[in-house]
């Protein structure tokens, strides 16, 4: 599994991907977590407010600091 | 409204504590309790409210919405999706260069990045409390107006070449699919949304209206008039400079401009000061700065500003 975190360096995208972090140590699964900050990238993905919540290449999420447990939810369900 | 809360606070104020409401520290006493606890109560539900109605739609919806529209709908439309959705001037860069990857007009770009700052949910809900829900309509409409017309004329300059970055502009039609969730998930994300944000502001409200307070009780009327009132042809000019640097700070600094507005502060120029402080950031032109020409953000700022002054002397001249 992979979970990409596209941000260009604001407060939430960090926040984010901490909390991605420690969603995947507690959904006990093997996921590449990676960080997104180049701006076409992000643009590829069709987001326009960041931080944007990628798995597996899926737009799953975003503008939003999610929780660590609504992460778990959707790694859970992708 | 708050008449009841106003006559609990007059009791506590005057008779419990048995202060006269003539002196100046029993007046900027009761003018502290009432109003720090009246814009709280009133921060917090509106932000529940704006951000409840928020979980339908998102910024991606906007995009999609405003694909392939007319002009005039096209400025219509991004002005007043800024009200309901946020904006945060992180996303100012992933916002603009999407949009433009829509082939959505870069004037109609501009007015959904004027009316979105402009119209966050902490700027209503402080003038709701502050000014009551005619201010809060006129400053909502006259902000709208700034945005489309704004939007327009930088529109109409040909500034897509002053845009530093090359966007491939899509030709896929973009869906638009407003967000799905359960009712209880939605009340959920607007309150963590909600005490969110009232944490990082509720200090700044109760030292505004700490000084505010203070202002109310201790500045002589005639001093605030001379500086602010009609006496000063340049107040709204100064006012709308003077707000640039404060966005993160609008909560903080509305309960000022209130107490100045009561002691004599035309109206017009309290509103022009209050756009300013939203629309015109230099934080966000900072940022918009990695992606557009100076000379693009001149004619923004420009183009707003003229737009919100013309707006102030307009009141002072009507009110």
């Amino acid at each position: 599994m992979k979970i990409e975190i596209l941000g260009t360096g604001c407060a939430k995208c960090k926040a984010l991907e901490e909390a991605a972090k420690q969603a995947v140590a507690k959904s006990g699964k093997f996921a590449q977590i990676e960080k997104v900050e180049d701006i076409m990238k992000i643009m590829e993905y069709g987001v326009v407010s960041t931080p944007g919540l990628v798995i597996d290449g899926k737009v799953v999420s975003t503008g939003k600091l999610l929780s660590v447990d609504e992460i778990v939810d959707l790694i859970k369900a992708n | 409204m708050f008449d009841w809360w106003e006559n609990i606070v007059d009791k506590l104020v005057y008779e419990t504590w048995g202060m006269s409401s003539e002196s100046a520290l029993g007046s900027a006493i009761h003018f502290f309790i009432y109003d720090t606890i009246k814009i709280w109560f009133l921060l917090l539900t509106i932000i529940f409210a704006v951000s409840f109605l928020r979980t339908w739609v998102n910024t991606e919806y906007v995009r999609a919405h405003l694909q392939g529209k007319s002009a005039l709908y096209g400025h219509v439309g991004a002005s007043l999706f800024g009200i309901i959705t946020p904006f945060c001037s992180c996303s100012a860069i992933p916002l603009f260069l999407g949009f433009i990857q829509a082939r959505i007009p870069v004037g109609v770009t501009f007015s959904y990045l004027i009316s979105a700052p402009m119209n966050n949910e902490i700027a209503i809900a402080m003038l709701f409390g502050l000014f009551g829900w005619k201010v809060t309509a006129i400053y909502i409409v006259f902000g709208l107006m700034v945005a489309i017309i704004g939007g327009y004329l930088i529109g109409k300059m040909n500034v897509e070449k002053e845009i530093l970055l090359e966007v491939k502009p899509t030709d896929t039609a973009l869906e638009a699919e407003l967000v799905r969730l359960t009712f209880k998930d939605r009340a959920k994300e607007a309150w963590r949304y909600t005490s969110d944000i009232f944490r990082k502001i509720y200090l700044y409200v109760l030292l505004g209206v700490g000084v505010g307070a203070w202002i109310h009780g201790y500045i002589p009327t005639d001093l605030i008039a001379r500086y602010t009132g009609e006496s000063n042809p340049f107040a709204v000019i100064i006012a709308v400079i003077m707000g640039i640097p404060m966005y993160s700070n609008a909560a903080g600094v509305m309960p000022l401009i209130e107490v100045l507005t009561s002691k004599g502060m035309l109206l017009g120029t309290a509103l022009s000061f209050m756009m300013a402080v939203t629309a015109l950031s230099l934080p966000e032109a900072l940022i918009l700065k990695k992606i557009l020409s100076l000379k693009l953000i001149g004619i923004f700022f420009t183009i707003v500003g003229s737009g919100i002054i013309v707006i102030g002397y307009l009141f002072n001249a009507i009110l």
